[in-house]
């Protein structure tokens, strides 16, 4: 009985979603207030309902009721109940029901917190993520049904993908999904500044702090899919430039685009068409990441199930919202491109810079994912695109970046003698060169990529430091905390760079077959393998490894990789063991048994500063978050 | 106006290109990689022979058709497909030859020995460098060329029976396909 109230409440949600997005649309153009007063009460209604459906499916799976298919398919009554409720967004049907609970979320706490905007905007702004909303309920309804029945009843289920078994898979799809579907509400006040005909300043000071929170949550959510991938998997690597990892890259890259441009479009009245398009592109992306992901146009390695069906449906939706956003950009873009002119010398060029190299990697990413689909279409043959493409096409896009990022904070808007930054900043510049050398002395093996990550992270470190002292400095100024988060997410690039290059540069591998109290030398530690014993969890087998590792004579830590053999479906599934530390982590993987005798293959990693990694994509989330908080964008009635 | 309609324009043929990709998922099994190699000779190798001291040629194997498999001791998916790789094998109808990939010979022969060997011959390539000029992506993979030494056919992943019957079966010469 209870699925089919959730899906009563879906169909519920659906009419209140129409409502949002029709009646507070028309309302607006036509100046009805009445109308556009139903925006917020139709808000409420539909995340109520969508909450509804959704609490019915995770009570479906903590039941464990196997009449409906989902459930079925799913999960298993072995499975822990932390996982019962993951699961929930494990495959397809669910995830989109989360996807659409994360949207009615942010449209409610737009509706809850935008008091203070004029009727008209937030009628327009509602009603078009009413809009988005009602095309996803409709995907979920017509071919995607969470609730659909199973008759008859199984008497078990057939359990989780194991690769999902994970903490990091609670968290990471409803973070990432957080980050996705907030790029709606720039998208939302893009669309809204189109259709009121008014581009200017205003809507983009109301839309900046979405922004920002949208963008961190990006951050963490493709942080921590990096972070699960790298412990999960087995492989070392936390990059792979899959095409699922580039769907959640791209938005990332428009998104980061798009704060920049906003700052200027919101302060000098300049980029207001091209900030306009970058909201539209930023959702844009994110809706081709969910497509890419969903209709199996691309086979990957964690994308679910394909469906051509469903690609199609995706693809008509893309169609309307996408072809019609940038339509409606062509039709009422602003014609006068200019707000205060500036010289070549100013803030607004080196925004500009940042502009284009961000947004020409984000086409270069679009181009690699896609390349196979295209060769395939034109029967040129099949081919892939990897980490050779990307890795080489990002270097060479973010050395200009990262030489030029200090000097943004320190140029002044409009104009600015070229000079003084460099006056500023020539002395960072020497020290961190300096930086760099040394470490290319004392480490006279590592690859150049050892130095640069030295220097780079020095130079990106002082280079914002530099602005914060001159910034201190000067008097009756304030510290806003628009600037506090710019300097965090400034040294998270830094802490970032850093950390890539040194890990690409020290990290040691080494495979190899071991036998019991066999050692094997990995960098400055020394493994050991002490055997692998039979071992029983929940709802799986496992043979479970113990490795020690020494460095000199101290043991340091002792790490158990295992192998799971699911109960349910047999899977074979690898578990790494860590001892990570926050400037290396050691990491064993288990192979294959090789003999009868107690020998394994083994996968031993040690990763310098790995860690920091993910520490610097916290550091860049913190600063959107502090930025999102600015005492400017709370200001009531503003002047413009 | 056309500079305003741009973003336009590049989104209609990227959506072209994606309802292409559409209808290509539909017709086409996504995991199928034709190999360039179909229809032309098998590329000149030499390799050590896994189980001998001598050199393994092409002549070694000219005038007859023979069943190339790829294989390693490291491969899981080599473990599953011996079952049905020997029982080809046993029924006689072609000669299987064994491709070891990027494994130690050490290894490879304790796999046999633990497992049975059902290969007529096997060449060990333990760098995994001529597997470039066989297009080979990984193990298992497998092959067959017929007696004029032309590359016929190319299977990735785990044999089955059902593949061997569907798909090999057919381009054997019809007096060895009745046994």
């Amino acid at each position: 009985m209870l699925p089919e109230l959730g899906q009563l409440a879906l169909i519920l949600a659906l009419l209140l979603a129409s409502l949002q997005a029709l009646l507070p649309l028309f309302g607006a153009q036509r100046g009805i207030e009445a109308w556009m007063r139903i925006a917020r009460p139709a808000a409420y209604g539909q995340l109520l309902f969508v909450a509804v459906a959704f609490g019915i499916l995770m009570h479906a799976f903590v039941v464990h009721d196997f009449s409906v298919a989902y459930v079925a398919r799913n999960s298993n009554s072995l499975l822990p109940i932390g996982y019962c409720i993951a699961a929930v967004w494990g495959a397809h049907e669910g995830s989109l029901l989360l996807w659409i609970l994360i949207l009615a979320l942010w449209t409610g706490a737009v509706a809850r917190f935008s008091r203070s905007l004029p009727l008209p905007v937030i009628a327009r702004v509602l009603g078009t993520m009413g809009l988005v909303s009602v095309g996803f309920l409709l995907f979920t309804l017509l071919t995607s049904n969470p609730f659909a029945r199973l008759l008859p009843m199984p008497s078990e289920g057939a359990d989780l993908n194991p690769l999902l078994q994970d903490p990091g898979l609670i968290m990471h799809p409803p973070i990432l999904y957080s980050g996705y579907v907030g790029t709606t509400v720039a998208f939302a006040f893009a669309i809204a500044a189109l259709l009121d005909g008014k581009v200017d300043a205003r809507w983009v000071r109301w839309s900046r702090p979405w922004t920002n929170v949208a963008w961190a949550l990006l951050t963490i959510g493709i942080a921590l899919g990096s972070w699960w991938a790298y412990y999960e998997l087995g492989w070392g690597g936390w990059w792979f430039w899959d095409p699922v990892e580039n769907a959640s890259f791209m938005p990332w890259l428009a998104c980061t685009a798009l704060l920049h441009s906003q700052a200027v479009t919101e302060k000098r009245g300049s980029f207001r068409g091209w900030t306009l398009l970058l909201a539209i592109a930023a959702f844009s992306l994110s809706l081709l990441g969910t497509f890419l992901v969903r209709s199996g146009v691309i086979t990957s390695v964690h994308s679910f199930a394909a469906d051509p069906a469903r690609g199609l449906f995706i693809l008509v939706f893309l169609g309307i919202v996408i072809g019609g956003s940038l339509l409606l950009y062509a039709w009422r873009a602003p014609r006068d491109n200019d707000g205060a002119p500036f010289a070549f010398a100013s803030r607004e060029t080196l925004i500009l810079a940042n502009n284009l190299l961000l947004t020409t990697a984000c086409a270069m990413v679009l181009i690699g994912t896609l390349f196979p689909l295209f060769a395939d279409a034109m029967h040129l043959g099949r081919y892939s695109v990897g980490p050779p493409y990307f890795g080489s096409m990002f270097y060479l896009l973010m050395a200009p970046l990262v030489l030029l990022l200090p000097f943004g904070p320190l140029t002044r808007w409009q104009r600015e003698q070229a000079s003084l930054p460099i006056k500023l900043l020539l002395p960072w510049l020497v020290v961190s060169l300096i930086g760099g050398a040394v470490a290319f002395v004392a480490m006279p093996n590592a690859p150049w990529k050892y130095a640069a990550g030295v220097a780079i992270g020095l130079w990106l470190v002082l280079g914002t430091l530099r602005f914060v002292r001159r910034r201190l400095a000067m008097d009756g100024q304030r510290f806003t905390a628009e600037m506090l988060g710019m300097t965090f997410a400034h040294i998270g690039i830094a802490v970032f760079f850093f950390s890539v290059l040194l890990t690409e540069a020290t990290s040691v591998q080494k495979d190899v077959a071991v036998a019991r109290g066999q050692q094997v030398a990995a960098g400055d530690y020394m493994f050991r393998f002490d055997g692998v014993q039979r071992a029983t969890g929940p709802n799986y087998l496992s043979d479970r490894g113990t490795v020690s590792v020494f460095r000199g004579d101290n043991k340091i830590a002792t790490l158990h990789p295992e192998k799971r053999q699911y109960a349910a479906g047999g899977q074979i599934m690898t578990e790494t063991a860590i001892d990570p530390q926050i400037n290396r982590d050691l990491y064993v993987a288990l192979g294959e048994p090789i003999d009868a005798r107690g020998g394994w293959a083994l996968r031993v990693y040690v990763k310098p500063w790995v860690r920091c990694i993910w520490l610097g994509a916290l550091l860049m989330a913190l600063g959107g978050f502090t930025t999102a908080f600015d005492r400017r964008f709370r200001r009531k009635n503003e002047t413009v | 106006m056309l500079r305003r309609l741009l973003p336009l324009i590049v989104f209609l043929a990227l959506g072209a290109l994606l309802f292409a990709g559409i209808q290509l998922s539909r017709h086409e099994n996504p995991q199928a990689l034709p190999s360039p190699l179909i229809g032309k000779p098998a590329p000149a190798f030499a390799l050590p022979n896994l189980l001998a001291s001598n050199k393994l040629r092409n002549a070694d194997l000219a005038g007859a058709p023979y069943v190339l498999n790829v294989w390693g001791s490291w491969c899981v998916n080599c473990q599953e497909e011996h079952a049905v790789v020997s029982a080809f094998a046993a029924r006689g109808i072609v000669k299987v030859v064994g491709y070891n990939l990027k494994d130690d010979p050490a290894d490879a022969k304790r796999w046999l020995a633990q497992f049975g060997n059902p290969y007529a011959l096997i060449m060990a390539d333990n760098d995994g460098r001529a597997a470039i000029d066989w297009g080979i992506y990984g193990a298992p993979e497998t092959y067959f060329v017929d007696a004029h030494g032309i590359v016929r056919w190319k299977f990735i992943g785990p044999l089955t029976d059902d593949i061997i019957d569907r798909q090999l079966l057919p381009l054997l010469p019809a007096k060895q396909a009745t046994p």
